[in-house]
């Protein structure tokens, strides 16, 4: 068993956006590319060119449709990585002590060094956020890139998580959960920001964006506030060619319009 | 227990260089940093200074260092020992390649060039292949256009000299309301999910209109999921609620469009449909101010939207009136078109009623001064913030150039493009038909071409005919079955030759397009028709070469391959001649370099096209003393000149004191300063220039003197379209230039000189009761064409495409997860396997493109589930029509531009046992570069 810091100095985390996210893929990508050659073992791919190929991801997108009582269908993105947990089960469960939430700003990490394997943690966690890498055999998570928000080898800009960087909707954001007064704070107060799965106790660090309303133009009810905007001028040509001249002359420059 | 927190580096080195080049992941061409470590790639990322995409990037282009060491990747010129298609060749060297094709091309430039078809696919360098096709003397060239989307191209430059993706782009800092349009997730992807996160974040709505919810119609605030191939009738039905409402854009049309424009309304004059124009050839209007007739572009004339004129006998109406006649017919009212589109008539008008009140009610109003064409100043710019953007799911239809102009009809009247909030174009565009070159087919043995191959024709003296009438290119473009086929008909090339029809060619010379498979119709088909031999038992296609960077099924048709490298290793430019990089706010252009140097023995195609051209002796490709012009395309793009002053790049060139940009003479360190710059130029657009570019005499003059045109030439957007309109007229027996009978009535209905609606050519002659559902393709985010699939960490993405049904078909015909389902057409039949997917049309099934792949290509297993499970609907699309019992052979393309017609696809299902393998199944090919490793660890740095 390992233990969680009583607090953390900040939180760090991410907000993703569920209303922008389009589901394609870039953060998945550009996760794997800079984890593949950066913090710990690279993240590996077996079979790659064969009939099955999986690999180590430190970050996955999945597509779920949802039916409405009313109006139709919708298809929504949902990224998903390791969401950083105050209480995470992933920590406590470890044995070698491997598995560790880190005091100031709250990032859960796995020393690979210590870490034997035995997939404790990928049990634990709720969210199957953990990946044992097949060719190293210890377990990889999401970092939210240590190596790069700190990194003085970077220009100030790019110290964020490269899932961050790369999103191409602007989907993703990253800062410190802690301070109510933080961009990514204020964003979940305006939009409505929740935990993912809050029935389990984990507490997650990271935040989703619900999707907003969809299908205001599907019919509901009587009242049309969008009718006195088509309110008709001519029902045939010939009308139309009279409101036509007359409408001419109300321009400027027309009969009845000003100047020049 | 414990808690051990050890000492983290948080600041490792993160590579020992970043080198900036252009991404080619697919066409969007976003500037990457490439970090190096050890001399190899390490990582990449987005460049956040480049102007496409300010440091974002796209899976695909994260992906691109799998791409860079695919197993795919060629190694060496391959000369073919097996039989085609085996996939069975022997490595040769580049000296004795290069004379097998010196050998083959020259005896063809001697006798006859247009025995050598040139066709290029996805490539970024069509203004230096073209070149050299039109040196070498054929009148066969095109690139993919004609596959992909020429009717988008051609319908907004035949409307408003521009259109949408490169050309222009919605002015996403200020529209307010954005309606995509069949928009598939392929195209474009980082500009777009940049522009549509922009607007997420403001609180501006976007509507997508698409038979298929995924994507960026996904996050749209709202769908409307409607019928394949019925957009136009639905954007005329919105039309038809906008001009009842009189909720259109007066002041705009007069100025802007041809609208006030007279049109001769006799149809006993030999004029009839055509423009009243003065002496001088002008277009003439009313003016308001004085009644009497004036030039339209008279200064200080008031155009008249309203009035008539009789002249003689003839009488002449503004297009106006021709747009209130036609489209506020009941027959374009929601409740008319609300079944054929599958939406419902509220839906239509509750839409009308969002464009009208954000167009009019929040228009936008810049405090910029400027100046009209007509001499005018203007104290600000005024905007209609609605903004449409448009893609394949409209194009790729054989009513889709019309749905095109429908739709840009729709955005002009609302007065929204060009203007702030809008629909913005990227320079060189705008650029009207007048500024474009016309084709030409002039062929003369030993010489080039009369002029370049692509253009707009203007009336039907513009045709590629010979003497005889009959098509002078082996891809018909130009011909009376599709007149404006401004980007060549690249599906029909193989199927053409094949039948000897118009003529038989010796050499197809094909680069980067994979036409044994993914980007041909009838895949099968094509397969025999390269394979298929003569009573002596040669090949009716005698020779094929093709040059590629991977190990792709057409590779294995080939009888010399030319190795590409990969776009790490390259030079290139993306220049402002082709099509460039551009943004709404400036002219921009852009180099590949090699980031790392190629460690096979590849060279970059458009060096060897310089080879190959000084070899043959081809005029521009040696110097005086016959001698090679260029050592390579890198000397080619820093030294060649198209005009004088005017080179592939704008950027860096030599002025008269020092370095300029633009007009300039070369510059031998230019492309050292774009590698400075981070591999491209941006040249802005003065604010005052930077809207209302057509009329704008501030943008027109900054085009000339950057070098874009040589004279300032504004025009008038074409709503009613005057080159369409002789077409018709020839089809109705007037002029020299007489269409064969058969196409007379085909003529008649396509080329209406407005914007109209017909059904797709296949579904109007199919048994609508024997084959109930659109079929449909798109392509993932994350893949790109045929290339994703060898891509290690793409390929666990996307590595399956079941075909997707709505759930009223997968209820009726009881299908359960893991089922597989016989699929057919009129034209084949496929065995797939299936998934449910509610947010979809109800009539309509589709799947993800180019997932299937032939076994043995790519480097993949034979196992792959891409070669096992994955498939292609092409199997079940012809490039002919269904045949009319007439003995001709009717193109199943677009008859106004011949873009190739593949979601026209109507089909029947039902289910079927599952077998083994997807159907049809083809033979493994042989490999050439043999199987990719069993395991990856990738890591460049220790």
């Amino acid at each position: 068993m390992t233990d969680l810091p009583t607090t953390t100095d900040r939180k760090l985390g991410l907000v993703i956006d569920l209303d922008t996210c389009v589901g394609c893929h870039a953060c998945v990508v550009s996760c794997k590319g800079w984890n593949t050659e950066n913090y710990g073992a690279p993240l590996s791919d077996q079979d790659p060119y064969g009939a099955d190929p999986t690999g180590t991801f430190l970050n996955r997108v999945h597509s779920y449709e949802i039916q409405p009582e009313t109006g139709p269908a919708q298809l929504v993105h949902f990224p998903k990585s390791c969401l950083h947990c105050e209480d995470a089960p992933c920590v406590t469960v470890c044995p070698t002590g491997a598995s560790y939430k880190r005091v100031e700003d709250g990032i859960v990490l796995v020393n690979e060094s210590d870490c034997i394997g035995c997939g404790l943690c990928a049990w634990a966690c709720p969210y199957g956020a953990r990946e044992m890498d097949a060719a190293e055999g210890v377990m990889k998570k999401c970092t939210l890139c240590v190596d790069r928000i700190y990194n003085e080898n970077l220009p100030q800009e790019d110290r964020v998580p490269a899932c961050v960087r790369t999103c191409p909707a602007g989907a993703r954001h990253f800062g410190d959960l802690g301070d109510p007064d933080s961009d990514v704070s204020r964003l979940v107060a305006e939009r409505g920001g929740m935990d993912l799965m809050p029935e389990q106790g984990t507490k997650p660090v990271n935040q989703y964006l619900p999707p907003r309303p969809r299908d205001a133009l599907e019919p509901a009810g009587d009242v049309d506030v969008l009718a006195p905007y088509l309110e008709p001028v001519a029902s045939e040509a010939r009308g139309f060619i009279g409101w036509l001249d007359r409408a001419l002359d109300r321009l400027p420059g027309g009969r009845d319009g000003e100047g020049p | 227990m414990t808690r051990y927190q050890p000492r983290l580096d948080t600041s490792p080195p993160v590579s020992d260089e970043v080198r900036q080049t252009t991404c080619y992941m697919c066409a969007c061409r976003c500037g990457i940093d490439v970090h190096i470590k050890d001399g190899r790639v390490a990582y990449i990322e987005g460049n956040r200074d480049h102007p496409v995409n300010r440091g974002v990037l796209c899976a695909k282009g994260s992906a691109g260092i799998m791409q860079h060491n695919s197993p795919a990747r060629l190694r060496a010129p391959l000369k073919r020992v097996g039989p085609r298609g085996s996939g069975e060749f022997e490595k040769i060297t580049w000296d004795e390649a290069l004379e097998i094709a010196t050998g083959w091309l020259k005896p063809l430039r001697e006798t006859d060039p247009a025995k050598l078809a040139f066709f290029t696919g996805r490539d970024q360098s069509q203004s230096f292949t073209g070149y050299w096709a039109q040196q070498f003397g054929t009148p066969n060239y095109a690139a993919h256009g004609g596959f992909c989307s020429v009717n988008m191209a051609a319908a907004g430059i035949y409307t408003m000299g521009g259109s949408f993706w490169e050309f222009g782009q919605p002015d996403w800092d200020l529209t307010k309301l954005f309606l995509i349009f069949g928009v598939a997730e392929d195209h474009d992807s980082n500009p777009i999910k940049m522009g549509i996160g922009k607007l997420k974040e403001r609180g501006a709505r976007v509507i997508g209109v698409n038979p298929v919810r995924s994507g960026y119609n996904a996050v749209a605030d709202d769908w409307i999921g409607i019928t394949p191939g019925t957009d136009g009738l639905f954007i005329l039905s919105l039309v038809h609620e906008l001009l009842r409402a009189g909720r259109i854009d007066l002041d705009y049309l007069a100025r802007y469009t041809n609208a006030p424009i007279l049109v001769n309304r006799d149809s006993k004059s030999p004029d009839y449909g055509l423009f009243l124009r003065d002496d001088d050839g002008k277009p003439l209007v009313i003016d308001r101010a004085t009644g009497a007739l004036a030039p339209f572009d008279r200064p200080g004339v008031q155009p008249d939207l309203a009035a008539s004129h009789r002249q003689g006998d003839i009488t002449h109406k503004p297009v106006m009136h021709l747009i209130a006649s036609r489209y506020l017919q009941r027959r374009y009212s929601p409740e008319a078109v609300a079944g054929t589109c599958g939406i419902a008539p509220d839906k239509i008008r509750r839409l009308a009623a969002e464009i009208a009140r954000t167009a009019f009610d929040e228009e936008i109003v810049l405090e910029r001064e400027w100046t009209d064409f007509r001499g005018e100043r203007h104290e600000v710019m005024r905007g209609r913030p609605v903004s449409f953007h448009a893609m394949r799911g409209i194009s790729a239809h054989s009513n889709g150039f019309q749905t095109a102009r429908a739709l840009h009809l729709l955005q002009i009247l609302l007065g929204s493009v060009e203007v702030p909030g809008g629909f913005r174009f990227k320079p060189p565009y705008p650029k009207p038909v007048q500024a474009h070159p016309t084709p030409h087919c002039k062929v003369t043995p030993e010489r080039p071409l009369d002029g370049p191959h692509l253009g707009f024709p203007r009336g039907p003296e513009d045709l590629a005919l010979d003497e005889a009438g009959n098509p002078a290119r082996i891809d018909k473009a130009f011909s009376w079955e599709n007149p404006l086929s401004a980007h060549g008909l690249m599906h029909m090339v193989i199927s053409n030759a094949h039948a000897g029809e118009p003529y038989r060619i010796d050499t197809l010379f094909l680069y980067m397009a994979n036409m044994a498979w993914n980007s041909s119709m009838n895949t099968g088909g094509v397969m025999e028709m390269l394979t298929d031999t003569d009573e002596n038992g040669d090949y009716v296609i005698p020779r094929i070469i093709y040059s590629d960077a991977y190990s792709s099924e057409m590779v294995a048709y080939a009888d010399l391959v030319l190795p590409d490298t990969t776009y790490l290793e390259r030079h290139d430019c993306i220049s402002l001649l082709d099509r460039p990089i551009s943004e709404a706010d400036a002219a921009a252009d852009a180099i590949r370099w090699p980031v790392v140097a190629a460690d096979r023995d590849v060279r970059g195609f458009q060096s060897v096209l310089c080879d190959l051209g000084a070899r043959l002796g081809l005029p521009g490709f040696v110097t005086a003393d016959g001698s090679a012009a260029y050592a390579d395309y890198a000397d080619y793009i820093t030294n060649h000149e198209r005009k004088p002053g005017i080179g592939p790049l704008a950027g860096w060139r030599m002025g008269k004191n020092g370095l300029t940009h633009g007009r300039g003479a070369p510059n031998p360190a230019q492309l050292n300063s774009y590698i400075a710059n981070g591999g491209y130029f941006v040249k802005p657009i003065p604010p005052e220039a930077a809207y209302m570019k057509p009329w704008n005499t501030a943008y027109q003059d900054w085009a000339v003197k950057l070098g874009l045109f040589d004279a300032p030439q504004p025009y008038v957007f074409e709503l009613y379209s005057e080159p369409l309109r002789r077409f018709q007229r020839a089809a109705e027996g007037h002029g020299a230039r007489q269409p064969p009978d058969h196409l007379r009535g085909q003529i008649r209905a396509a080329f209406d000189p407005l914007p109209d609606w017909y059904r797709p050519l296949e579904e109007a002659q199919t048994d609508a009761a024997a084959y109930p559902l659109h079929a449909l393709t798109q392509r993932p985010m994350a893949m790109y064409h045929s290339w994703g699939s060898q891509n290690a960490w793409l390929r666990q993405i996307h590595g399956h495409n079941p075909l997707y049904l709505p759930t009223k078909v997968w209820q009726a015909h009881g299908f359960a997860e893991g089922d597989w389902a016989r699929v057919t057409s009129p034209h084949g039949e496929i065995t797939v396997p299936v998934a449910h997917m509610a947010a979809l049309n109800e009539n309509t099934v589709w799947t993800w493109n180019a997932i299937g792949k032939r076994k043995g290509a790519w480097a993949l297993s034979t196992e792959a589930p891409e070669a096992t499970k994955g498939f292609l609907l092409n199997h079940l699309i012809h490039e002919l029509l269904p045949e009319r019992g007439d003995g001709l052979r009717w193109s199943n393309s677009d008859p106004v531009t011949g873009q190739a017609a593949w979601f026209d696809l109507k089909v029947a299902i039902e289910k079927a046992a599952p077998p083994a393998e997807s159907r049809p199944g083809f033979g493994a090919i042989a490999s050439p570069v043999g199987r990719g490793p069993a395991e990856l660890t990738w890591k460049v740095g220790e």
